[in-house]
């Protein structure tokens, strides 16, 4: 428990950690990008909008840096982060509610199925130093160094013509309307094939990587030699002794990529088009719609820290040394 | 953006290399780490790429803004890698744009690993209250996404340079070999050599810089080369999004032209296919020696080659780590034959 509790501290003093960041960073550039938005906005914005986009970016600098400090947090605490331009009068909370579950289902599906798939084939080549899944290695090196996007571009062009099954940009058929049905969901699951395999083919690679290194150095442990003398069957010296301590570090190393693979992800989603937000950041970028970019990043960065979270429980499940220091 | 494929943070328990308080890695040390396969090819390839870097602007045959009238041509003989939908020619703008991607790769690898070195060092050495804290920062950093928070950053400094872009990436991006380089202090500063040095009354800093870093060099090179290639992505993301200036040249600058002018409803393979893979081929080779020094810190990770040998009277023997074929000769009576087999399988 207290391994828990202290990884928990950690993750909200990292959420603190961003968010201040997040405070700063409008406040440390040069001339006010926003300022100008929103004199092109004059008129349209109401005095309450006007207000949380000034608590936001820092406009009302006659107060003293504390009180804008104390100001933006008391804004966040109601989950206002501002008006987005782009979607204008939308608030930006509300287009990150759109987009948020899009990515959700395609990071969370896929980095798992990653992870599974990698992790188990690292086991198989680690074990069988020499075999067939050795001469792998190679192969998804290069396509780790391929950057998401333009695997995702490549796929785009070798097998998303006019006439494919597969779509080539969109989450969804134009002119479905998203509802919980065997229509749209299927759509759904359609135009998200290419860009998932795209990610899992890309962010494999590190995970049979890191679990075949690992399996190498277990693998010449003295406990698995005695297991080998006792008699047991190789599969289970395999995967009971050798890929379970193997494991540890592995999991270890999924809560610490996370980040990356989410980074990678919203490339992908920009290649696709895909309607999550990653795309969204994209379109915010080149609008220049800062709200909407300063909210992407709060709310990746809060995913990313729940995500860390959750990794950290299954590894108290898997490692029971954690358990015992309680 | 690949996943950290260093694995040297795996191996530290019991690297045989690292564990020798050799101030000096010999000359011939070093080069037996240049002639494993895998790292002479990274290396040869990474200075092909440094060689062009410097001369590519002057060989580029065509200039690479120019346009022509030979709009959106497939590869020929004039124009090696075709022709943009300006006619600018792709070969002259991957030569030129050389430059800018290995500028920024290499300086943010410096800066990242000066970071690094400088945090985790001092965090492993020091201990107490000034690693918990410096332990504390690079997990914050190494928990945040990295690349939204370059977007964010780099959007709001209006138009970003290379200079500027290198310089963010390389300050968001140590905390992972700060991480590494703690633990591996950490086991050092208690060996009997770094012990011997205090005894005898060395300056810390004589210390660390003396004892401590020359046996850390391993795992500094390898989270320079994770860390460039980490920039190089970055940077041509950031490009191919259309954040930084996209009036310099760089393979990003390629890829985002190609995608904002539909190169792939019209077929240009032409366009972005050769940027791809040359980051690919650089990603490739950066790796190719990250694997090379991970070997070289811990030879058991090298790939075993062939695993099965044949015996002389036709059985087959599987060489495993940790266990040793002892061929012995058939036993007379066939109960008893392979059974020294059957206990290794």
């Amino acid at each position: 428990m207290t391994f828990l509790l202290r990884r928990l501290a950690f993750y909200v003093f990292t959420a603190w950690a961003a968010l201040t960041i997040n405070f700063f960073i409008p406040r440390m550039i040069p001339g006010d990008p926003v300022k100008s938005l929103i004199s092109r906005f004059q008129g349209q914005l109401s005095t309450d909008a006007l207000h949380s986009l000034y608590v936001l970016f820092g406009l009302d600098s006659d107060d003293s840096l504390w009180d804008q400090y104390v100001d933006y947090w008391r804004q966040l605490a109601h989950g206002d982060l501002g008006l987005s331009f782009t979607a204008f009068p939308s608030p930006v909370s509300e287009v990150i509610g759109d987009a948020l579950p899009w990515t959700l289902a395609l990071v969370g599906v896929t980095t798992a199925v990653s992870f599974l798939l990698g992790t188990g084939l690292g086991v198989l080549a680690g074990w069988r130093r020499g075999s067939w899944v050795d001469g792998l290695l190679p192969v998804t090196t290069f396509l780790s160094s391929v950057p998401y996007f333009w695997l995702g571009l490549v796929a785009i062009a070798v097998l998303a013509g006019p006439g494919s099954f597969f779509p080539s940009s969109g989450g969804y058929e134009p002119g479905l309307v998203p509802a919980l049905d065997t229509i749209f969901l299927g759509s759904a699951v359609q135009h998200s094939l290419l860009p998932a395999a795209t990610i899992l083919i890309s962010s494999m690679s590190g995970w049979i990587l890191s679990m075949r290194n690992m399996m190498v150095t277990v693998a010449a442990e003295d406990y698995i030699t005695v297991a080998h003398a006792k008699g047991l069957p190789e599969r289970r010296v395999a995967v009971s002794y050798a890929a379970r301590n193997a494991l540890l570090p592995n999991v270890a190393g999924f809560a610490l990529s996370l980040g990356l693979i989410v980074g990678g992800t919203l490339l992908v989603e920009i290649v696709f088009s895909y309607p999550g937000l990653g795309f969204l950041l994209f379109r915010a970028v080149s609008a220049k719609d800062y709200p909407l970019m300063q909210g992407i990043f709060l709310v990746i960065t809060l995913s990313v820290l729940v995500a860390n979270l959750l990794a950290d429980v299954a590894y108290l499940f898997l490692d029971p040394r954690t358990r015992k220091e309680g | 953006m690949s996943i950290p494929t260093s694995s040297v943070e795996q191996v530290i328990p019991e690297q045989g290399a690292m564990a020798q308080p050799s101030v000096r890695p010999s000359r011939r040390r070093r080069l037996r780490f240049v002639s494993g396969g895998k790292a002479a090819t990274g290396l040869a390839v990474v200075a092909g790429y440094v060689l062009l870097a410097v001369i590519g602007p002057w060989i580029a045959p065509y200039d690479p803004d120019a346009r022509s009238a030979d709009l959106l041509q497939p590869p020929s003989a004039a124009h090696w890698f075709g022709t943009t939908h300006l006619g600018q020619d792709v070969f002259s703008q991957i030569l030129v744009g050389t430059r800018g991607v290995m500028l920024v790769g290499l300086t943010a690898g410096v800066v990242a690993t000066a970071l690094s070195v400088l945090v985790g060092v001092t965090a492993g050495y020091l201990g107490g209250l000034a690693d918990d804290g410096l332990s504390a920062l690079s997990n914050v950093f190494l928990v945040i996404p990295a690349l939204p928070l370059i977007i964010i950053v780099t959007s709001t400094v209006a138009g970003a340079g290379d200079l500027v872009v290198a310089l963010v990436i390389g300050l968001t991006s140590w905390a992972w070999g700060a991480r590494v380089l703690r633990a591996q202090t950490l086991s050092l500063r208690r060996r009997d050599y770094v012990e011997a040095a205090r005894a005898t009354g060395e300056r810390t800093w004589r210390i660390i810089g003396f004892e401590i870093l020359p046996n850390l060099t391993a795992i500094i090179a390898s989270g320079f080369v994770g860390t460039v290639i980490f920039a190089v992505m970055s940077e041509i993301t950031l490009a191919f999004i259309g954040i930084s200036s996209v009036s310099s040249w760089n393979w990003g600058t390629i890829l985002f032209w190609a995608q904002s002018q539909q190169a792939l409803a019209q077929g240009a393979w032409w366009w972005f296919v050769p940027a791809g893979l040359a980051i690919a081929l650089l990603g490739t080779a950066l790796a190719l020696i990250n694997f090379g020094i991970d070997e070289f810190v811990s030879p058991r990770l090298r790939s075993a080659g062939r695993s099965r040998a044949r015996t002389a009277d036709g059985r087959t023997v599987r060489m495993r780590v940790g266990f040793t074929p002892v061929l012995a000769p058939r036993p007379a009576s066939p109960a008893g034959s392979g059974q020294r087999e059957e206990a290794g399988r």
